[in-house]
């Protein structure tokens, strides 16, 4: 089990990370999620060993801090792979296997293992130059989890990718997550990614945790109004909860928790198009998606004339000045409390 | 970086700062002062007679580096730009003068114009610094990314003007580094001149040599080369400038993208192109005519065709005019060479190694900017200064060093790491750090990362670093000849000295000895080329 306590790392006066105090349980996946530039990345650096910190990172009680990077037993994977250009990709999966003086025919039948493992299988003699960007990164991570490390470290291993592939491979390694027992943290700036690969995220800012909680919660409840920006909401209304359900001008839902006043956050596929929708306004702008549409709506008069954000399908999508009825959906929008 | 490593960093740039220090500094400054303190200096300067001199070395060293450039740049053209067959070939042709010794090329140009001596000095002068141009400028030149020139064309700019607009302004930074650097060879150029200018036409440099061996006026030769050492460091900060701008333009260019390959750039060249095409091939034809002039020269007996030079010379049949025979003094050349290359291998290595480190620590840059340039240092100051600075300050060291048999090693290798760190400084520095840090995620020690990373990475143009010092070692002249003993000379001296006899039978020998030497470092010119080290870094004879 990684623990992390009151982690600092200063970059002169600069605080990159300040005072984070996390733990990621074995087996456990925890994504650290946040805009570029909150030290997340550095973070990870940090427990890797590469950055110089203040504080205690332990793992199943034991400090590191005087613990060499080489020593700690921790695989990495960058986001553009890093693979020794020297050596193919036989030779890269086999790197930290021949550091731990594994015999040769022990190292082979591993790199065997590993290549079926990321669906390479008989790519081992390949250059790893005549590789796309989504072999190596599958490379990469078969490199780092070679010689089983105790822990995965991964600093935005999918974001050198194209979309598609994106997808695809998330996919792919939240399987293979579960699949090998990893225990893993995560950095990324997309909560996509954060949501199918991790089971717990913590969101990062200025290099701080702002909030730790399963993906489904930090996305519904965020812990204040910068951090559901963050998580998509572009409009907020004020809000109430008493007994079991919160209520605004758009209508009420049922939620967990506390009565008292909040704050309603608003996404596009909180507020639908709807015939029968409860709330009315004009479009007043439109943005077309693969899938959607996505609106800028703003509200009748007697609503207070607030604009949000809403969605409608493809092919019934209004007109930019149309009236509309837009019904609200609970899951598309999040509950900020005080 | 916790203190101990900090002082392991400072232990292994000692060495090479302490080589510089004793072996360079020390000398020339010893120099340097003998000619402030005995009041040679304001003599000489009034005296009036250097003026002349002056303005000849400066006068011959901007007509060759013009020279350099206007044969140069096409070259640079049809290596960075062209996609045609036997580009890879001319890459290679183009290398070979540049490590050619200048007691070679001298004589190659004496024997192609034995009656204009200016015209040959300029010329020989210019032909081995078309290298420099050609790849220093073709290096930069390639890694340009080309659709700031299409950008322009689509704009309305004819080629030419594009070219103008759009390529010349990013290519100044290269052009501009490489005339310093073109300019600072030629103007202390020794060798060249001391074979074509006999005693008419003077450099400071030769003149330096003159004064101390022939007449003996040690603080005149000191004046003149703190006047050759002002002149030299003006060249060098200009070229440390624009090779700063160069590499900004570089890094600017494809961030993060350190050893991926760069697009390639290389298309057929099309409509006025083709003039450029054969302005370079022009350039590379006139650069053989010296090699082959010299190798026909070296056939060439008073009655006919013959091998009689090569035979006299490998029998060491001289008749008693050398004290060595040509076997024994390519023997030597061969064992002197090997010293000093292992010698700047260690060191400039060092050097390279510590200079990456310092780089990548922020605070550091410009101190890794001033050793660089400091490591520089030796490749323009006069190996005649050097060599006589030897001789004047190393009795205090301890074990006579002037009597050693390492003593022009030592001078060799002073010309030689500094090559040697501009060939492997650029592919260290190109590997990216989290490389090693992936190689220490997965279980290396510091010094099993360096090993499997930038040892590993590296390898090839160490090789060729080492391939290229050696050829060059063997080739020194200006401080070899001051320094070796004279049982015990090198090839190169051994050539100066037969060309200073009357009679065809030196001559002869002279030509045969050259041939030999020549043919011996385009050899290993052209197999190190085959390892493509070069190839993507922009690797040898960038500046």
């Amino acid at each position: 089990m990684l623990e992390i306590a009151g982690l600092t790392v200063r970059y002169g006066e600069f605080r990159a990370v300040s005072e984070v105090t996390l733990s990621v349980a074995d087996g456990e996946v925890l994504a650290l999620l946040g805009p570029s530039g909150c030290g997340k990345s550095t973070l990870l650096r940090a427990v890797a060993g590469l950055e110089a910190a203040q504080g205690a990172v332990r793992w199943d009680g034991a400090e590191l801090s005087g613990v060499p990077v080489h020593r700690r037993g921790f695989g990495l994977v960058f986001q553009d792979g890093q693979l020794f250009p020297h050596r193919d990709v036989a030779g890269n999966i086999a790197f930290g296997l021949r550091m731990s003086g594994l015999a040769r025919a022990e190292r082979e039948s591993r790199v065997a293992e590993l290549l079926e493992l990321v669906g390479l299988a008989g790519y081992g003699a390949r250059g790893v130059r005549e590789l796309s960007g989504g072999e190596q990164q599958r490379v990469a991570l078969a490199r780092a989890l070679a010689p089983r490390p105790r822990l995965l470290l991964l600093d935005e291993p999918l974001s050198a990718l194209d979309r598609m592939l994106r997808d695809q491979l998330a996919g792919e390694l939240a399987e293979l997550l579960r699949k090998t027992g990893s225990t893993a943290l995560v950095v990324t700036h997309d909560h996509d990614e954060a949501a199918t690969l991790a089971d717990r995220v913590a969101l990062l800012r200025a290099g701080r945790v702002v909030q730790t909680g399963a993906p489904e919660q930090v996305w519904c409840s965020p812990a204040d109004e910068w951090a559901a920006g963050f998580l998509g909401c572009t409009a907020f209304l004020p809000a109430r909860v008493r007994a079991g359900e919160a209520s605004s001008v758009l209508g009420s839902f049922a939620v967990a928790g506390p009565d008292g006043p909040a704050t309603l956050g608003l996404r596009p596929a909180g507020l639908r198009v709807a015939e029968r929708g409860e709330v009315a306004g004009r479009v007043v702008g439109r943005t077309n998606r693969r899938d959607r549409v996505e609106l800028s709506v703003r509200l009748d008069e007697k609503l207070g004339g607030h604009e949000v954000p809403a969605q409608s399908g493809v092919r019934t999508a209004p007109r930019l000045g149309e009236e509309v009825r837009l019904a609200l959906d609970p899951d598309g929008v999040a509950l900020v409390r005080p | 970086m916790n203190r101990r490593a900090g002082w392991s960093w400072a232990a292994l740039a000692a060495l090479p700062i302490g080589f510089l220090a004793v072996f360079f500094v020390w000398p020339v400054a010893a120099i340097v002062g003998l000619g402030l303190t005995d009041g040679g200096v304001l003599a000489t300067l009034s005296s009036g007679q250097i003026w002349p001199i002056a303005v000849f070395t400066i006068g011959q060293a901007l007509a060759s580096t013009a020279v350099a450039l206007l044969a140069g740049l096409p070259v640079a053209f049809l290596l960075a730009r062209c996609r045609l067959p036997g580009v890879g070939l001319a890459r290679t042709l183009v290398l070979v003068p540049f490590v050619l010794p200048t007691v070679v090329v001298g004589l190659a140009f004496r024997v192609l114009l034995p009656d204009s001596q200016v015209l040959a000095i300029v010329l020989a002068n210019a032909f081995f610094n078309v290298a420099v141009v050609a790849r220093t400028v073709g290096g930069l030149w390639s890694h340009l990314d080309r659709r700031a020139e299409d950008a322009a064309r689509v704009l309305g700019a004819s080629r030419l003007r594009a070219f103008r607009v759009a390529t010349l302004p990013a290519l100044r930074p290269a052009i501009t580094s490489a005339a310093a650097v073109v300019f600072l060879f030629c103007s202390t150029s020794f060798g060249v001149v001391l074979i074509l200018g006999g005693a008419r036409y003077r450099t400071l440099e030769t003149e330096i040599y003159l004064r101390t061996t022939q007449l003996l006026d040690l603080p005149g030769a000191a004046a003149l080369s703190l006047v050759q050492f002002a002149a030299v460091l003006a060249a060098l900060v200009i070229g440390a400038a624009s090779r700063r701008r160069r590499n900004a333009t570089r890094a600017g260019e494809r961030p993060g993208e350190k050893l991926s390959a760069a697009p390639d750039g290389a298309r057929r060249p099309a409509g006025g192109e083709w003039w450029l095409v054969g302005a370079a091939v022009g350039t590379l034809v006139l650069l053989l005519v010296p090699i082959v002039a010299l190798l026909a020269r070296s056939l060439h007996t008073s009655d006919g065709w013959g091998i009689t030079g090569y035979r006299a010379l490998l029998t060491g049949d001289t008749e008693g005019t050398v004290a060595v025979s040509g076997l024994d003094a390519a023997l030597n050349s061969l064992r002197t060479a090997a010293d000093a290359t292992v010698l700047a291998m260690v060191l400039g290595v060092l050097a390279a190694v510590v200079l990456v480190r310092l780089r990548r620590t922020g605070g550091a840059r410009p101190v890794a900017e001033t050793l660089d340039t400091a490591l520089m240092l030796p490749l323009g100051v006069s190996a005649v200064t050097v060599g006589f600075g030897y001789l004047v300050t190393l009795h205090a060291l301890p074990g006579d060093l002037r009597t050693s048999p390492l003593l022009v090693p030592f001078a060799q290798a002073l010309v030689v790491t500094p090559l040697v760190v501009r060939i492997v400084l650029p592919v260290l520095g190109s590997i990216d750090d989290r490389l090693r840090q992936a190689a220490a995620t997965l279980g290396a020690a510091p010094a099993r990362v360096w090993r499997e990373v930038d040892l590993a990475i590296a390898l090839r143009s160490l090789v060729a670093a080492a391939g290229f010092g050696y050829v060059v070692a063997l080739g020194e002249f200006g401080a070899t000849s001051f320094l070796a003993r004279p049982d015990a000379p090198t090839l190169p001296v051994v050539i100066a000295e037969l060309l200073a006899r009357p009679g065809e039978q030196h001559a002869q020998l002279a030509y045969a000895a050259c041939a030999l030497l020549m043919m011996l470092t385009g050899a290993v010119v052209i197999a190190l080329d085959r390892l493509r080290i070069a190839g993507r870094a922009g690797g040898l004879g960038e500046f």
